[in-house]
Parts: structure tokens; C-alpha cells; sequence
């Protein structure tokens, strides 16, 4: 009998990161000016839509909330549903490379 | 005590299921196929079989049941012919894929366009490539027998098994069938130890994107790249020959019933002219082996058991001494020959076996092949190939002009 093979068939565990850095995929940054964001619970300055749809779950619910660009692809979804227009998808420039 | 009964094929197939003790059975019906999940629904309503019963509205959501209660762990079963295997296509090699020892019965009809629900292999011969492994029956004993052994092969390499058997010829007429003891069948058969069980104590991405290349995962195992999972389910279809000879040699220890492992062989030792075939045409090639020696051509039979993975070295020595070979077989690979023609011709390549390769392609769509025009399509084969026709294709049997 042969040993077990972790690769026998294709699995991967929930973990931060398994499919790489998938920050540099990212052709646009979004940058958010927190004096925009709506307070909502106990009225501090943080709505948590961004949070809500972010679709890669790499919006921290904190006051304020923060984005880690290191996974963040720059799909642009939390900038399109901010009712406050707090975020800005931000091109790069292009680099010639 | 022996315990033999009168059955059809798709009793025999089901009595394999209920023996095997399968946990969960999902099915949609079709002709011919249908009575044998029928019967496994009747079992399961009145208790006599420990099983969930998965009712769904279409074949290829059949597969995707038969994928996930594998994946937790479930002994699974179903059984389907011509359009709803070729519904579950895509779901085979997911199957096959995630190596999960699947065990289905394909009872082999023709396909449409134009409808037709009568026999031929067309079905399972198009399912070839998804990386199951095939069986094709003979008689209603060897489907139940084969049903058993099925299991435990899928279950030793975490390969999917198609046990096919053809439509109406087998599934829908009655032969005398012995049951073996459920207890026994439990020894041959151990209990599935799934390769991964997806938990909710343990919750994985099964089947996530792979890359072209190897990559280590977050957790730092070096884990394979796509084309790696394909050889390596390659490598187990081909290393499957030994654990499919070895469980049909240890079955027959234990009950008696010797199937033949790869192929089998009636009365080839002195041949001079060898057939070859899958399934009931094979059998019946047996009796008209019979009629031929009467008339004094010293014919054999080989019946090829197990297509995939394909029987290279046993059909090599089988076929070594051959003079004439003559290959009859319900499927058509279109723009070529019958499938098995072209796989018997190119495993004998570079082995010195020079003899000429007939192929006569019958009984399409249930068409009559009587065990006459086997005598007569042998001997008509053998009169060509001493005017020096090696190789040909003829359509038994059929209006070709």
C-alpha cells in the first residue's frame, strides 16, 4: 500500500493569502477619506458597506475601516457602493515597463 | 448454502448494490437502465437497505450527488444509459478528477440522433477518455459479481468504475443468478476509507483553480500542478490492471466465480482464427466458435472485459499466435473504425503479431446479430483474407448501398 498523497485529489484550506499576493493584480487603488464616512452604529464615523460587499473580504470593520492592499485586486465594487462617495478608485500610472 | 435465483440484468445490478451495502444512491430514469434504481427505491421505502435515496431532476445533477456524498465519505451507486451518461459527461471527469470511487452501471443503449432505445455501446465507448475505468458483462451473473469487485477496485486506486452491460439483451431477460452470502461479500469488501472527508470540522476548498505549474500552499505544502493530478490519475488506471486481476482472482477463491480479470478466452488454444468483442456479442461469439469448429475452422473467443484501462499486455499474449483476428462491436468511432478494432490493432504494434485485423461493426441501435452471421461473417472475413484482403471494415448485416 502506498503512502497517502496529499495531492491525490485538488484541495486548498481556507488560509489568508492561498492564492498568492493577489494585490498585484491591482490596476487601480482605492483611497478612502474617512472624514466622508457615514457614522451609523453608536455614531461612529463607519458604515461597513464597503466591508459588506468587498467580494475578497480584505476590508477591516475597524474605525476606521482599512483595506489591505496586499490582497485588495482593485475590483472598484466598494467605491461604486459607498453612498458617500468616500472612496476613489485611483489609476496607476502607466509605467512603460 | 447457495441462493440462486432467476433474475434480469438489472436485478443482478442491483442485488450488486444492495450487497455492497451502498450508502447513498442517487438516480433519473431512463430506458433501459430505470428497473435498477427502481428496485434499489423499493429497498430502500421498505427498510431492507440502509440508504439515502436521492431523488433529482436531471443525470448530470445524478453525478454531482454521487461527487459530493463520495467526498463525505458515503459508499455511493447509480446506474443510467445513452443520453443520461452522456448528460453526466462533463460530471465523469469530475469523478474521475477528484478520484472518488464511484461505482455506476451503464446499461448500454444506442444514442440519438435518431431516438432509439435499443443496444448498442456507443454510450459508454464515448465516455472513454473521462477517466473511468470500464468493465463490459457478459451474462447477468458477471454484472452482479462485477458490481461487488467494482467497488473494491475503486475503492483500493480512488478510481471511478463503469460497469457496462448491454440493454435489453442483458438488462431485461432472465437467467438463473447465484446471490452470494452478504457476509461474505463484507470480507471481500471492506469498509470505504475515503482518500479526504470534507467536514465541517475541517472545511477545505475541494477542487479550487490549479496552476500549470507546482505551488506551495499557504499552509507551505508543496502542492501539484495540473498536469502532475493528470498523470498521476494516468498512472492509476494503468496500475489498476494488477488490483483488477488480483480482486477477480481473490473473488473467485472466495465464491467460485472466475470472470477473467482484463479478457477472458474460450477455446483458443489451437485457433486459427481468433474474435474478439465486449459484452453479450462476446458470448455469443462463444457459440459460433462452436459452429465453426463443426464446420471444421478452428475459431476462439476473447472477450475483452475490462476496456479501460485497456488490457495491453494480456491482449499481446492473447493474440500472439494469432493467424486471423476478426473484431465484432457495437460502436463506431466516426471517420475510423470501432473502437476496439483500432485499440487491439495499435496495442499488437511492434510486437511481430502480424496478422490481418477484420472489423465488423453490428448491431447498431439494437439491430438482430443472429449467431449465424457470426459463422458467416467469420468465414466470409477468412475468404478475403486468403484472396489477400489484411484489413476491412464491413457493417453486419446492414443496407450499405
Amino acid at each position: 500500500m502506498e503512502p497517502k498523497d496529499d495531492n491525490i485529489s485538488a484541495m486548498c484550506k481556507p488560509a489568508v493569502g492561498e492564492a498568492g499576493r493577489t494585490g498585484d493584480w491591482r490596476d487601480a487603488t482605492p483611497i478612502i477619506d474617512h472624514a466622508k464616512c457615514i457614522a451609523s452604529v453608536k455614531n461612529r464615523p463607519a458604515c461597513y458597506l464597503c466591508w459588506l460587499y468587498c467580494p475578497e473580504g480584505i476590508v477591516t470593520a475597524g474605525v476606521p475601516v482599512k483595506i489591505d492592499l496586499e490582497y485588495c485586486k482593485g475590483c472598484g465594487i466598494c467605491a461604486e457602493e459607498c453612498p458617500s462617495k468616500a472612496i476613489t478608485m485611483v489609476m496607476h500610472e502607466e509605467t512603460g515597463k | 448454502m447457495s441462493n440462486v435465483q432467476i433474475m434480469t440484468g438489472n436485478s443482478a445490478a442491483a442485488y450488486g448494490a444492495r450487497l455492497s451495502k451502498v450508502q447513498v444512491v442517487s438516480a433519473y430514469p431512463i430506458t433501459p437502465s430505470t428497473s435498477v434504481t427502481e428496485t434499489i427505491a423499493n429497498w430502500v421505502e421498505r427498510g431492507e437497505l440502509k440508504a439515502e435515496y436521492v431523488r433529482v431532476e436531471s443525470e448530470h445533477s445524478v453525478m454531482t450527488v454521487c461527487i459530493s456524498a463520495s467526498t463525505v465519505g458515503a459508499r455511493v451507486f447509480t446506474s443510467t444509459s445513452s443520453h443520461g451518461l452522456l448528460y453526466m459527461h462533463e460530471q465523469l471527469h469530475w469523478a474521475a478528477g477528484s478520484r472518488l470511487p464511484i461505482v455506476m452501471c451503464c446499461i448500454n443503449r444506442g444514442v440519438g440522433a435518431p431516438w432509439s432505445i435499443f443496444n448498442d455501446q456507443q454510450d459508454s465507448i464515448a465516455q472513454r477518455d473521462t477517466g473511468w475505468i470500464q468493465i463490459y458483462c457478459r451474462d447477468n451473473q458477471e454484472i452482479l459479481d462485477s458490481v461487488i469487485q467494482a467497488y473494491r477496485i475503486a475503492e483500493e486506486i480512488y478510481c471511478p468504475v463503469m460497469v457496462c452491460y448491454d440493454g435489453f439483451v442483458l438488462s431485461h431477460t432472465m437467467m438463473p443468478v447465484e446471490l452470494p452470502d452478504v457476509d461474505q461479500v463484507c470480507q471481500f469488501l471492506p469498509p470505504y476509507k475515503p482518500h479526504t472527508i470534507l467536514s465541517p470540522e475541517d472545511p477545505r476548498n475541494i477542487n479550487p483553480v490549479i496552476f500549470p505549474w507546482q505551488r506551495r500552499d499557504a499552509e507551505g505544502v508543496l502542492r501539484d500542478g495540473y498536469m502532475d493530478m493528470r498523470w498521476k490519475l494516468q498512472r492509476a488506471l494503468e496500475g489498476s490492471r494488477d488490483v483488477i486481476v488480483r480482486a477477480s482472482r481473490d473473488y473467485a477463491e472466495r465464491f467460485g466465480r472466475d470472470h477473467g480479470g482484463m479478457l477472458w478466452g474460450y477455446r483458443t488454444e489451437d485457433a486459427e482464427v481468433l474474435i474478439a468483442g465486449m459484452g453479450s456479442i462476446a458470448t455469443e461469439a462463444t457459440a459460433a466458435a462452436d459452429l465453426l469448429r463443426e464446420q471444421g475452422i478452428r475459431a476462439g473467443v476473447i472477450g475483452i472485459r475490462v476496456y479501460r484501462p485497456f488490457p495491453r499486455t494480456e491482449v499481446r499474449e492473447a493474440f500472439r499466435k494469432a493467424e486471423a483476428i476478426v473484431v465484432f462491436e457495437k460502436n463506431i468511432s466516426y471517420g475510423y473504425e470501432g473502437a476496439l478494432s483500432a485499440d487491439l490493432k495499435a496495442a499488437l504494434y511492434g510486437t511481430g503479431t502480424d496478422a490481418p485485423v477484420h472489423n465488423f461493426i453490428a448491431g447498431l441501435g439494437g439491430r438482430d446479430v443472429k449467431t449465424g452471421e457470426l459463422v458467416e461473417a467469420v468465414r466470409s472475413s477468412l475468404a478475403a483474407i486468403t484472396a489477400g484482403d489484411r484489413e476491412k471494415q464491413t457493417w453486419l448485416n446492414c443496407v450499405t448501398e
